[in-house]
């Protein structure tokens, strides 16, 4: 089933907040660092993993409900918008502000919003066993909630990969591994570690469903992420859901990723613009409105930036709190 | 002999003693993520792709428990791999590869089998990369019976200790601090990690720390990037202070040469030890029991840790700094003492 036009327009917005927040936070990122690159450098320091290009996976939210659970990685903007986490507070998280979601202790790598039910760390992988665990939650209350990870291609070569989905798929948990196949690892491509065409391929080997969405198609994957959603939700079990995407500016920022060829990158179709294009073609939406969500959606990405620059920094000896939830 | 050094930064230092065994040894390998075509985070293997082929460079999945097993297996059979893993903390997803099979293999099979095989990670954070890519975990690997662990501060026993480290026959942990290495990624090295580094081929022994610089009043002991702050705390304390501060750089946790330390504190009567790993049940405590147990009398006053709190690193930079050791933290602890 095909995403509503009302379902159409959220995610397209969705899709523009995400766009605009990453290009914000590009610009913000080289605050800085320069002229000799230090990561330590500016106001947004450590590593950054952007998923400009990526945004088309904020359908399969679209699909999510209250309920339910999702556990993303290391490249968590996109996901964590399309789950509603505090889009100010993640702002304030990035620039280590007291303010944000972790009160700085987390950054960009390790995004949480307990009230959307939203994980993200860093050590690929992690996730998947995490979220079979949410799945048992789920289970446990009985209301037909699902747990989901995401992760890219590179991490179904993770042993994490076989024990998650093996142990779910054994224990008939409402599970939906999601792979944001971009095709790259860093600098190695999915053909270069991975010893079959399609990791969707691999449900087979848990006796569970496997389904590949092409295209890094909004429609198409909203469409996947229900059927997917809806499996678990009824109780058969874990499925495995493959989608196409494109990571458009290198594995963190500024990898120029030099590795990827030219012939690759021709094929790059960007999905925000190109998103827009139907549903303005379809009659979803008029130029005009498309034009309203853009300003809407980049006022919105600014004021987040905005309000996180000038937030305050935590105290250096708070770093000395929260590692227990009792002393 | 005049022309045949050169200044390198650690990771030049390491590439140049992992291309000489590559090309003298056959069965030395190398196996780890983006090292073909990338280099890998170190640039240890930038070039060698090229020179040595995809089966002596090998570019692996994101597969460390496969790999690092691999690893253990291929040394058992008589090859001598090197394994490139970007962070120490990535030990987590492997460790049992690590602590239960390669280091412990030659003890279970009572001598039978060596795991000649070298685990090259980098440590250390004070760069924003938050708890998961920030850890130095000296203490967690130094105290599992069965691999020797070694950590360089600079680039001439950087190259010295990998050439022990591949001749070698035992498993190696060759560590080395983020902020020493050289990477692109972060600016420039800590200066006193370049140094004069000769071209051919000599070996640094492990077992052995080395006193950086010579002093009378306190014992500053130091592990990678500590070490530079511990030097730069011993020259504030000379020239404000008039305090003689004696720094050794620890450099081999396992085999760990206490005797050198016991000899600096019994002259000295005061320690302080810097590390940049988890201040509990680790480094700082060690050296400070070795010392008390060879001889407590000779602490005129209680030896001194500085270390990262017990708590996983903070995101935020002022979080960060507060947990880092540094010169002033050093500088400090010997003010307290003296």
């Amino acid at each position: 089933m095909l995403p509503s036009t009302d379902q159409q327009k959220w995610i397209y917005q969705n899709m523009l907040v995400s766009r605009f927040f990453e290009q914000r936070i590009m610009a913000l990122y080289m605050e800085g660092k320069q002229p000799v690159f230090d990561l330590a450098a500016g106001p947004l320091p450590g590593e950054m993993h952007l998923s400009y290009g990526q945004e088309a996976a904020v359908a399969l939210c679209a699909a999510v409900e209250e309920k339910d659970w999702l556990h993303a990685g290391h490249r968590p903007h996109t996901l964590a918008i399309g789950q509603g986490v505090d889009l100010d507070e993640m702002a304030a998280e990035l620039l280590g502000k007291k303010s944000g979601l972790s009160g700085g202790r987390g950054g960009h790598m390790h995004i949480y919003d307990n009230r959307v039910n939203f994980a993200a760390s860093s050590i690929i992988g992690e996730q998947m066993p995490a979220a079979v665990g949410f799945a048992m939650a789920c289970r446990a209350r009985g209301d037909n909630s699902i747990a989901i990870s995401v992760i890219g291609d590179g991490a179904a070569n993770q042993g994490a990969f076989h024990e998650a989905l093996n142990f779910a798929a054994v224990q008939k948990l409402p599970y939906i591994c999601v792979i944001e196949d971009n095709n790259w690892a860093v600098t190695t491509s999915k053909e270069q570690s991975t010893a079959v065409k399609r990791n969707s391929d691999r449900a087979s080997a848990y006796g569970i469903p496997g389904a590949y969405v092409e295209g890094n198609d909004p429609d198409k994957i909203y469409e996947a992420s229900m059927v997917a959603f809806e499996h678990a939700r009824s109780g058969k079990g874990p499925y495995l859901l493959e989608i196409e995407t494109i990571r458009m500016m290198g594995h963190f920022h500024p990898d120029p990723a030099p590795y990827i060829s030219d012939e690759e990158r021709a094929g790059w179709v960007d999905c925000v613009p190109h998103y827009a294009e139907r549903l303005v073609e379809q009659g979803v939406l008029t130029a005009q409105e498309a034009e309203e969500m853009s300003a809407t959606a980049e006022a919105k990405a600014n004021s987040a930036i905005d309000a996180a620059v000038s937030a305050d920094y935590p105290q250096p000896e708070e770093a000395l709190e929260q590692v227990f939830a009792q002393a | 002999m005049a022309g045949s050094s050169r200044r390198l930064t650690i990771g030049r230092a390491l590439r140049e003693a992992v291309q000489y065994e590559m090309t003298n040894n056959e069965s030395v390998f190398m196996m780890g993520q983006d090292i073909f075509s990338f280099g890998g985070v170190f640039g240890v293997a930038e070039g060698l792709g090229e020179k040595f082929g995809p089966q002596r460079i090998v570019d692996t999945p994101i597969s460390e428990t496969g790999v690092i097993g691999a690893a253990a297996g291929a040394a058992m059979a008589g090859m001598r791999p090197i394994v490139e893993m970007a962070y120490v903390d990535f030990i987590g997803v492997c460790f049992n590869a690590i602590a239960n099979y390669a280091a412990k293999t030659h003890y279970m099979s009572g001598g039978q089998f060596k795991v000649p095989m070298v685990l090259l990670a980098s440590t250390g954070g004070g760069y924003s990369n938050a708890a998961q890519h920030s850890q130095t975990l000296h203490g967690t690997l130094a105290h599992m019976p069965g691999m020797k662990v070694v950590c360089p501060s600079n680039a001439y026993d950087a190259k010295g200790m990998m050439h022990t480290a591949l001749r070698g026959d035992d498993f190696v942990v060759y560590l080395a601090n983020i902020q020493t290495i050289g990477m692109m990624m972060l600016g420039k090295p800590l200066p006193g990690t370049i140094v004069d580094v000769p071209k051919e081929a000599y070996e640094v022994p492990f077992g052995k720390a080395a006193v950086l610089r010579e002093g009378t009043d306190v014992t500053l002991v130091g592990t990678a990037s500590a070490v530079h702050d511990s030097l730069k705390a011993a020259e504030e304390l000379e020239k404000e202070h008039g305090i003689s501060a004696e720094v050794i750089d620890l450099r081999s946790f396992v085999p760990l040469d206490r005797e050198t330390i016991f000899n600096s504190v019994q002259k000295t009567g005061h320690l302080v030890v810097s590390d940049e790993d988890y201040h509990s049940y680790g480094v700082t405590g060690e050296i400070v029991a070795s010392v008390a147990e060879m001889d407590p009398t000779v602490f005129k006053k209680p030896p001194q840790r500085v270390a990262f709190p017990d708590v996983p690193s903070p995101f935020s930079r002022p979080m960060e700094q507060f947990c880092l050791p540094s010169a002033a933290r050093i500088k400090q602890a010997v003010l307290d003492i003296t």
